[in-house]
């Protein structure tokens, strides 16, 4: 059982220190940003790297081109925006410029879902995981935190193909520790459980172990899942606790319509149907506010977590 | 340029032309308009401008070439098969099932193109990220861009973002044959003095006859000793269909089709034609 902690550091400030020591380890790397340095802690490298930490200016399609250029000429290029404009906006520059013509290019896309908060519906990805579910042979993150962000920036760096990794920009609820190791499609379990099993992924794990928690309280024994890479998923793992709990609830910080829930149920369906609900935004636009406002207002809580559990068991019974 | 590389660099674009019809019949269509256009300048490109080396199509010292109006991949085809990039044979399976040879450039199946092509606009970007790559080992990035192509913003997010990276490695051209799908370029969205719009941006910009060879191979070496630290753009004025007159004499002439008897008047016209 994974215990949750508070953790006071910022994904933000970390990644400055990660890409740095990337650029010692390598020097292919490189990092690209669309005037968003100064929101990820990195308004400081282009001084000291200026031809490796790169601010191309707010230029998103441009920037994923440039980056997939360099890719051919064998560089490993970082980029960087908020989530929406390293998704939708430039679908089509991932797709061709970066995916279908093989060169690798890692996307990190901040502020996923209602971490958005105060900037609102305009740039509050709840469709970014559905876009890159669709591209061929790429890699999806759901950051949980500071730990997993900091592992998984640096496990990417040879990957290839297209990498997303959606990731909060501000502290989070610590559910792993430093020396953690996590593999692309390589879910991890945990809490186990009997009753019923929660798979989450980004800061619904958090959420996932709460309710677990509660539920513990209540004689309902849930296992919960982090599936770590959305895409590739790890269907193993699900089918083995669907057969041991015979149901199961998802979590997600995104629209409900080609998200994580979308993608364990595809799973389901081809090896072991069961009961499963999704908790997650019901096919809506974003809006303002607090996170804590959000989360209640998009259902993204423990609590809804809670109620779909209970429904789910009741049709695992019949009733 | 002297006459002797003059000669032989147009002899090298009626085998372009050549081989293109022949692809184009075996095939009934194709984009056939603006893969002439682009005939001279790729001839001039790889007579007598690009290091490269057919055998050994990744060496990592060659120039680099992007034809962002991936849709001219036709001309590219036969320059890359007549110099021996591969077998000649190829060019007969153009669009087929399974072949190496796509209506659009595709970097990981025919053997010499630099970069995968087709959504107009993203081999500006990935010409721009190449060249950056390769600043400090001096090979050369060509880019080829459609007039049309420059309705698209991603041109001109390149063109700022060129000048600011000091891409003096990039040298680019635009193919003004003033056709689009759908109509004249003027008709459709005019784009106006497109060398006047690049120089503004802080290119090192020329305008030369896209279709006289000579006029061609001095503006790339006046670039090359020249643009220094900014990138260039040659504005090429060109005929879309250019060289035969079946084809240049259809007003849509952006992708048609070509009867084996037209394809036969198109040689023979092709042939005539003096050096």
């Amino acid at each position: 059982m994974y215990e949750l902690k508070s953790d006071t550091i910022d994904i933000k400030n970390i990644f400055p220190q990660v890409i740095e020591s990337l650029f010692m380890e390598d020097e292919n790397v490189v990092y690209l940003d669309a005037d968003l340095m100064n929101s990820f802690g990195t308004g400081g490298l282009p001084e000291k790297y200026p031809d490796r930490a790169i601010d191309m200016g707010i230029q998103e399609a441009n920037m994923v081109g440039v980056a997939a250029g360099m890719s051919s000429e064998g560089k490993k290029p970082y980029v960087h925006s908020f989530g929406p404009f390293v998704s939708r906006r430039v679908y089509d520059q991932v797709f061709m410029s970066a995916a279908y013509a093989k060169n690798s290019v890692r996307i990190i896309g901040s502020d996923p879902g209602i971490t958005a908060a105060y900037n609102g519906g305009t740039h509050m990805p709840f469709e970014d995981v559905a876009l890159y579910r669709a591209i061929p042979g790429a890699t999806i993150f759901d950051i949980v935190d500071a730990a997993q962000f900091e592992k998984v920036i640096r496990m990417v760096r040879d990957n290839e193909g297209v990498t997303y990794i959606r990731t909060p920009r501000k502290a989070t609820r610590k559910v792993y520790e430093p020396a953690e190791i996590f593999n692309i499609g390589e879910a991890k379990v945990l809490k186990d459980g009997n009753d019923v099993t929660i798979i989450a992924s980004g800061f619904m794990v958090a959420e996932a172990l709460t309710a677990a928690g509660e539920l513990d309280k209540t004689g309902i024994s849930a296992a919960v899942i982090d599936p770590v890479t959305i895409k590739p998923i790890d269907a193993s793992c699900i089918v083995k606790h669907a057969k041991k709990t015979g149901a199961i609830v998802t979590a997600e910080n995104c629209n409900i319509n080609g998200g994580l829930g979308d993608c364990v149920a595809s799973v389901l369906a081809a090896n072991y149907p069961i009961p499963m609900e999704k908790v997650g935004v019901q096919d809506e636009f974003g809006e303002v506010g607090t996170i804590d406002y959000l989360k209640e207002r998009f259902k993204l809580t423990s609590g809804q977590i809670l109620k779909q559990v209970n429904k789910v068991i009741g049709r695992k019974a019949g009733i | 340029m002297n006459k002797e590389l003059e000669i032989k660099t147009k002899e090298f674009a009626k085998s372009i032309r050549l081989a293109q019809i022949n692809m184009f019949r075996t095939l009934g269509f194709g984009h056939i308009g603006g893969s002439l256009s682009v005939t001279d300048l790729i001839a001039v490109l790889y007579e007598s401008i690009m290091r490269y080396d057919p055998n050994n199509p990744k060496w990592y010292n060659r120039d680099r070439l992007v034809v962002s109006k991936g849709h001219a991949g036709p001309a590219l085809y036969s320059a890359l098969a007549l110099k021996g990039f591969f077998p000649l044979s190829w060019l007969d399976s153009l669009n087929k099932g399974g072949t190496n040879l796509p209506s659009h450039c595709d970097r990981n199946k025919t053997p010499g193109i630099d970069m995968t092509t087709g959504s107009l606009g993203q081999g500006a970007s990935t010409a721009l990220g190449m060249s950056m790559a390769l600043k400090k080992t001096g090979q050369n990035v060509f880019l080829i861009l459609g007039d049309g192509e420059c309705n698209e913003g991603q041109v001109w997010e390149m063109a700022l973002s060129a000048v600011q990276h000091k891409a003096g490695n990039l040298i680019g051209f635009v193919d003004c044959n003033h056709k689009q799908l759908d109509g004249k370029t003027e008709d459709i969205l005019d784009m106006g003095d497109i060398a006047a719009k690049f120089n503004v941006f802080g290119w090192y910009t020329q305008t030369v006859n896209g279709h006289n060879v000579s006029q061609l191979y001095e503006a790339i070496r006046n670039a090359e000793q020249n643009a220094c630290d900014r990138p260039s753009m040659i504005v090429m004025e060109t005929v879309k269909g250019k060289g035969v007159a079946l084809v240049e004499e259809i007003e849509f002439n952006h992708h048609i089709t070509l009867s084996a008897e037209q394809a036969s008047q198109a040689i023979e016209e092709i042939n005539k034609q003096e050096n």
